[in-house]
């Protein structure tokens, strides 16, 4: 990479107007003594303006990597900002404003950062991170069209790792996201953004760092900024009582479910095989639930919508009585009942094949079953035993 | 930097609610008056709760992309925004005359300036004429035909019926139409006996909704008689008891809308440009009547 003499005359206009720039272990002060300058391996001190200007021509990834983060990107202490770097592996204190701000280096997200020589090599290689069923690729475009150092990202589903992106439906606006992430493969609506039923097929190719963080945004809103406060140490999670207790007109309710009903909700909704995003609230501050939250690189920091409306349901199913019911089944047909709730729960009725009668979630076992047990009404024969 | 927010209710069962939020949005995007432009829901994602700390910017415009002042503009949307200091009476309105009020999101310590919602504001008067036009295609529409607009009615909120009362006599005074009426789903006068009210032959009939679904595209065209089933569609305009019925579907559709958006936030100090005008021009061609295709039917019952 040859040096751009606009990107160094930048560069020293800054060390002139601020006495000094320290940025990704490119360190440049200007005292009495002349110019001193650091790198994470070398240093030269009491340079004149020729001299400092030849040091620099070898080390034209750290001058580049200053414009393209100070100019191109800025945005200092933006979850944004914070975002890209973490594509590139750059270290993340940097990217905000209170470089002495504490993050969080044991975040699930974050691994060894890359000096500026290294995340070169990777850049012009391509360097993947995965943010749930997305795979991000930062890489640096060497074209005359762009500026030296300049970024670009590609953007696909994870299962497309390996596609030939001629085979896939590519583009390079960020709004066709939405379209994207508004089906399943099976062109069922998803209402849950995170649920992990992205559809694959598509790519997104040399997107800028905004247009990456806008679409990021559509197929997975609000995550980049509740991961961003996560690593500063201030996400703000609502546990479920006080969600619930902030509900009013027809969820008014959810905070009659009973303690263990929550965590049956959370079993049912809010495992990775439901939704991508980490739970971290709990029943209450103190009172943590059983069920795992998963290990996703973003952070739910409080019961969503789909949650709540679920819990509607569930909180006036569970102010009904239990009885108990009297009923004939064999032990295969009482074994089935379990193979049936399974099957439903785990999303497989598709899966199980048309002839395969060993399962009882069969469509042809469970249309057997309904015309031996089931009644004209639709209900189960069975006899209640209390009143 | 500003931002504008545009508040909608989604649906967790129908994809095409948000459709209208998204082409409002996009308008305002394409214009260029917003460092920042995103939509929020009650339903989907970036809910209301979460989309506040999407933005970068400092002021942060949120325009309700809703019919009336009530539950969900005076409770849900300043509660869930955590507009702490947020009280109804800061709007300081009669059913219909919210403007915006200025607050401080508690989370993200940003200018938060809550706007009223769309439908009760003057420049929705315009919107249901426009509307009437583009479903007869006559920009001059009035003279000898009537004009129905549709609201649901005060089955749970009065305000319901104020912001369709509201702009029916806007229109009335503006002496275009031969007779201009509103009528509801849920309390007299009822839309289902549309041609009781109407002289003239030819009847415009415009539902003020946000978006089109159960109420817009199921029940008001069976009840107005336009279809004995919904599902089988009925033509534009459709005969019923020796009246011409022009059903428009929901006025939220419109592209016009987004000019409304951009009104609110205006009124409550953004600044616009000439924004506006680049939104009349986009929606209005030479004869007048917008052509883009409108987004389909959304919201199922109790969604």
């Amino acid at each position: 990479m040859t040096l751009p003499t606009a990107d160094v005359a930048s560069l020293l206009e800054t060390v002139d107007t601020d006495g000094e720039v320290a940025f990704d272990g490119l360190r440049i002060a200007h005292t009495d003594a002349g110019y001193a300058l650091e790198t994470d391996g070398d240093e030269w001190h009491g340079l004149e303006r020729a001299a400092l200007e030849d040091a620099l021509e070898p080390l034209a990834a750290y001058v580049t990597n200053w414009r393209y983060w100070q100019e191109t990107v800025g945005g200092e202490g933006t979850a944004r900002r914070a975002f890209l770097r973490w594509c590139e592996r750059a270290p993340l204190a940097d990217a905000d404003a209170d470089a002495d701000a504490d993050v969080a280096d044991d975040h699930p997200s974050v691994d060894d950062p890359l000096a500026v020589p290294e995340r070169y090599d990777a850049l012009h290689e391509g360097l993947d991170r995965e943010w749930g069923q997305l795979c991000i690729t930062a890489r640096l475009v060497d074209d005359a069209e762009h500026a030296a150092g300049e970024r670009v990202y590609d953007l696909w589903h994870v299962d497309d790792a390996d596609s030939d992106i001629a085979d896939l439906e590519v583009s390079d606006e960020p709004r066709d996201a939405r379209e994207i992430a508004t089906y399943d493969e099976d062109g069922r609506y998803r209402p849950l953004k995170t649920a992990p039923t992205l559809p694959s097929g598509w790519a997104f190719t040399g997107l800028s760092g905004v247009e990456l963080v806008e679409a990021v945004g559509y197929f997975y809103p609000a995550t980049v900024a509740n991961w961003h406060r996560e690593l500063w140490g201030n996400v703000d999670v609502d546990h479920w009582t006080e969600t619930a207790e902030r509900q009013t007109g027809i969820y008014d309710v959810v905070d009659e479910l009973p303690r263990e009903a929550v965590e049956w909700m959370a079993e049912a909704c809010c495992v990775d095989s439901q939704c991508l995003r980490r739970r971290e609230w709990q029943y209450d501050a103190d009172d943590e639930l059983d069920v795992d939250g998963g290990d996703g690189p973003f952070p739910c920091r409080e019961p969503c919508s789909l949650v709540i409306a679920a819990a509607r349901k569930w909180t006036i199913i569970e102010s009904e009585a239990e009885h108990t019911y009297e009923l004939e089944l064999t032990t295969s047909e009482y074994n089935q009942l379990a193979e049936l709730i399974d099957a439903v729960a785990d999303g497989r009725t598709d899966e199980i094949r048309e002839a395969d009668l060993d399962d009882g979630a069969n469509r042809y076992r469970a249309r057997y079953l309904r015309a031996k047990r089931v009644d004209k009404e639709g209900d189960l024969e069975a006899r209640r035993l209390d009143d | 930097m500003q931002a504008l927010v545009i508040a909608a209710h989604g649906s967790h069962l129908n994809p095409d609610a948000s459709d209208p939020t998204y082409a409002h949005a996009d308008a305002v995007r394409e214009t260029g008056a917003f460092d920042e432009v995103r939509e929020a829901f009650w339903k989907e994602e970036p809910h209301f709760r979460e989309v506040i700390r999407t933005l970068e910017s400092n002021e942060v415009f949120v325009v309700p992309l809703f019919i009336s002042e009530g539950y969900f503009t005076e409770q849900v949307i300043p509660r869930e925004l955590r507009l702490e200091e947020w009280d109804p009476k800061k709007w300081d309105s009669d059913g219909t005359s919210a403007t915006h009020a200025t607050l401080e999101a508690t989370d993200v310590g940003k200018t938060i300036h809550y706007c009223g919602p769309v439908g009760t504001h003057d420049a929705m008067t315009d919107v249901i004429v426009g509307r009437a036009e583009r479903v007869t295609g006559d920009p001059t529409i009035g003279e000898g035909v009537g004009l129905a607009v549709v609201g649901h009615g005060t089955e749970r909120n009065e305000n319901s019926a104020k912001a369709i009362e509201y702009h029916t006599e806007r229109i009335r005074k503006r002496d275009r139409f031969d007779d201009v009426k509103a009528l509801f789903m849920d309390e007299e006068p009822e839309v289902d006996d549309v041609t009781d009210y109407f002289e003239a032959e030819d009847v415009v009939v415009v539902p003020l909704f946000v978006a089109d679904g159960y109420h817009t595209q199921e029940d008001i065209p069976e009840d107005m008689g336009l279809t004995e089933d919904y599902r089988l569609g009925w033509s534009v305009p459709a005969t019923v008891d020796g009246h011409r019925i022009w059903y428009a579907g929901a006025v939220g559709t419109e592209g016009l809308m987004a000019d409304v958006v951009l009104e609110r936030a205006a009124d409550a100090g953004a600044d616009v440009g000439d924004a506006r005008g680049a939104i009349r021009k986009a929606v209005t061609p030479a004869d007048g009547v917008d052509r883009r295709p409108e987004t389909e039917p959304s919201a199922e019952p109790g969604d």
